[in-house]
């Protein structure tokens, strides 16, 4: 610090001599270390897991790490990912929906109806969908807000009514082919990018994090901040980028990544965007932190969680439409099952606490990423369904020792 | 007691004004019939008893509570304070006594909470050097304002909250016990501050336990008693006075302590 400030004027955050400053990139890596001591862990228990799991089932069925298994995998995560995004939403504002799965059923159970029966545009279809799902959430909102029926309760309800009205709709005949070589069917199955394409995008988030981190920089200095240095932002937009590269370089080999992929990462970006840079996104996590602070600083409570569920519901019910696509059909069976366990799962093993207040959009990429890796290794190495619930529902368990874990050791370290 | 002399009003118009302020939990009345007058440039202390109602007074002001029955007109209008952001939005900040910060927030966010700048773009850099401008306009000893809440201590605490209220430029500041949790050198910044807002023209309401403090800067002293007032005093009126008024008798726990100390200071030495 005092060879660095000591030609300039001091910084206004640095005028305080008791706080340590890590500089430069040694000093980065420090300042890492000390927060996941202090139980700061973000996304690190997930991508040591997902390492450790990778290691198990590729030591295990060398088949599992093959481009061809993972661009599978890819398509796979895309559907409950988006579902698991939306368990984000309303994880941030400290409470839960469980009946996600029902609702993604019942989207596709609409899809199917209103498309392929009644002979509805496909886009009117799937709006219709989406309404339905927002419709849902809104109703669990009024529930909350107006009558105080705990989320855990109202939605569990509504488990159980939404899947019965999925299976109303869906009448005797019990599932609804999807027409092959349709525009939805094919972007579920088969749409994969140009490689080139597929380089061109896997490069933009490294450039935009660079043309971003310049101009925060310019602005603090502007501004008299302390601002971190050119170099090491450089570092990290350039491991980025070379490690999405070689991603896509690796499963470009193969097929390609699936332009459903690419959707639900754009998904997670902009729901990132939103929960980071909004005004909305600081309300929904200073809702979750303290619910009356929030409303004495004059925040709408009742609105925000209304956005929560709503858009919680929404992203299940477009969940459910991307799953109708994957399998080519809406079944009774679409939405049962482990779709709304792995979606809950993938958001708390991604580093949303189930507490509240705490959560990235990313958590819902990575933890999917898990989850379905978890899925798709046991399925390769030929083991029944009751050994993957159980192995599904273990890995859970410990995500969420893990939380509580660290979340205790937030505390007594005087982190939130 | 209610009618105020007129010596005692300073110049400048009346900001807040209640009349008739009612709020009952229950079968609990916690407020019967409260008047208050606040005018801009003046620092109203509020002071009594647990229990007294301050705390329950300050939450109506804020929009926390609604009253159950009288009125508030505020820079001559009659308002309803529907919720916190109404009170925000007419220039009424509160500094609460349980702080109302959100721990897992940063600094920054919490003093901007609800007021970010540019709502679709947070505009990070600016609210940063607001933030720090605020707060060393109130001498904090805030290490970083990028850390969450939850690290800092409760006098820390205190000054963002004081540096929140700030933020909007309001007209009148409530203040419930400001200097409770803080140390020596921050309760004198403190009290320079409520000075100075003062001296800026707004109305300041202060609830406080400490005599020594409410005299230090209120220009009138309210007492309250379960619920109702009891009394409008001046800095100068004395402590028996205000003891009486506050517990509602000539004769109560601290002027009869203050009796039996004298003849025991030399027995025991006094406190150590």
């Amino acid at each position: 610090m005092t060879e660095e400030n000591a030609g300039v004027a001091t910084m206004l955050d640095r005028t305080d001599i008791r706080v340590k400053h890590e500089t430069g990139v040694s000093g980065a890596v420090r300042a890492f270390i000390h927060r996941v001591r202090s139980g700061d862990l973000g996304s690190l228990p997930v991508v040591v897991g997902l390492a450790l799991i990778w290691t198990v089932f590729a030591s295990l069925n060398p088949v599992f790490l093959s481009s061809n298994n993972l661009v599978n995998l890819l398509f796979d995560c895309s559907t409950v990912g988006v579902i698991a995004l939306g368990i984000v939403c309303v994880l941030m504002v400290g409470e839960i929906d469980l009946s996600v799965g029902s609702i993604s059923g019942f989207a596709s159970a609409t899809v199917g109806t209103l498309w392929v029966n009644q002979g509805w545009p496909v886009a009117l279809a799937i709006l219709a969908a989406l309404a339905f799902g927002g419709l849902i959430g809104f109703i669990y909102a009024v529930l909350f807000n107006r009558l105080g029926m705990p989320s855990f309760v109202s939605t569990l309800s509504g488990l159980l009514a939404v899947l019965g009205m999925q299976l109303y709709i869906l009448g005797s005949t019990g599932s609804i082919n999807l027409p092959y070589g349709s525009a939805l069917v094919n972007f579920g199955q088969m749409l994969i990018m140009p490689r080139s394409i597929a380089h061109g995008l896997a490069a933009l988030p490294g450039i935009i994090m660079l043309f971003m981190s310049i101009r925060t920089i310019n602005r603090r200095r502007l501004a008299n901040l302390s601002a971190p240095s050119l170099g090491s932002v450089t570092v990290r937009v350039v491991a980025i980028t070379i490690a999405l590269e070689l991603i896509v370089l690796y499963l470009n080999q193969d097929r390609g990544i699936p332009w459903m992929f690419g959707l639900f990462v754009t998904l997670v970006m902009m729901m990132n965007y939103a929960l980071t840079r909004t005004q909305w996104g600081r309300a929904m996590t200073a809702v979750g932190g303290n619910r009356e602070a929030a409303r004495r600083a004059g925040i709408n409570v009742r609105r925000i969680y209304t956005s929560a569920f709503v858009l919680c519901s929404m992203l299940a019910a477009f969940g459910g439409v991307l799953a109708a696509a994957r399998l080519a059909s809406a079944s009774q069976q679409a939405g049962t099952g482990d779709v709304n366990l792995n979606a809950i799962a993938a958001a708390v093993i991604g580093g949303t606490s189930l507490f509240g207040g705490r959560g990235n959009a990313y958590s819902a990429l990575l933890g999917i990423i898990v989850i379905q890796s978890i899925a798709n290794g046991l399925t390769l190495l030929d083991l029944s369904s009751s050994l993957r619930y159980m192995i599904t529902g273990a890995v859970l368990a410990i995500a969420v020792i893990v939380d509580s874990l660290a979340r205790r050791s937030r505390v007594s370290h005087g982190r939130a | 007691m209610t009618d105020i002399p007129t010596s005692m009003v300073p110049a400048g118009e009346r900001v807040l004004s209640l009349r008739g302020i009612s709020k009952n939990f229950g079968a609990v009345s916690a407020l019967t019939s409260i008047d208050l007058d606040v005018h801009a440039g003046e620092v109203v202390a509020l002071v009594g008893d647990n229990g007294a109602g301050k705390s329950t007074l300050v939450k109506i002001l804020a929009g926390v509570h609604q009253p159950t029955s009288g009125t508030v007109t505020f820079c001559g209008r009659p308002v309803t304070l529907t919720d916190p952001s109404a009170a925000l939005n007419l220039g009424i900040a509160t500094v609460f006594q349980d702080l109302a910060l959100c721990e897992n927030l940063d600094v920054v966010a919490n003093i901007f909470l609800g007021r970010e700048l540019n709502r679709f773009q947070l505009d990070e850099t600016t609210m940063e050097v607001r933030s720090w401008k605020l707060l060393n306009e109130l001498s904090a000893r805030i290490p970083s304002v990028r850390i969450p809440i939850a690290s800092l201590s409760g006098g820390q605490r205190q000054t963002v909250a004081i540096a929140r209220s700030l933020l909007l430029e309001p007209k009148l500041i409530l203040l419930d016990e400001p200097t409770a949790a803080l140390g020596v050198a921050q309760t004198a910044e403190v009290l320079n501050l409520i000075e100075r807002v003062r001296d800026r023209g707004l109305g300041v309401i202060m609830v406080s336990h400490n005599m020594e403090d409410v005299r230090a800067v209120a220009d009138r002293i309210v007492v309250l008693r379960l619920g109702r007032n009891n009394g409008i005093f001046t800095p100068e009126a004395s402590n028996q006075e205000l003891v009486g008024a506050i517990t509602g008798a000539a004769d109560n726990a601290v002027s009869r302590r203050a009796g039996r100390r004298q003849p025991q200071q030399p027995i025991d030495g006094g406190r150590a």
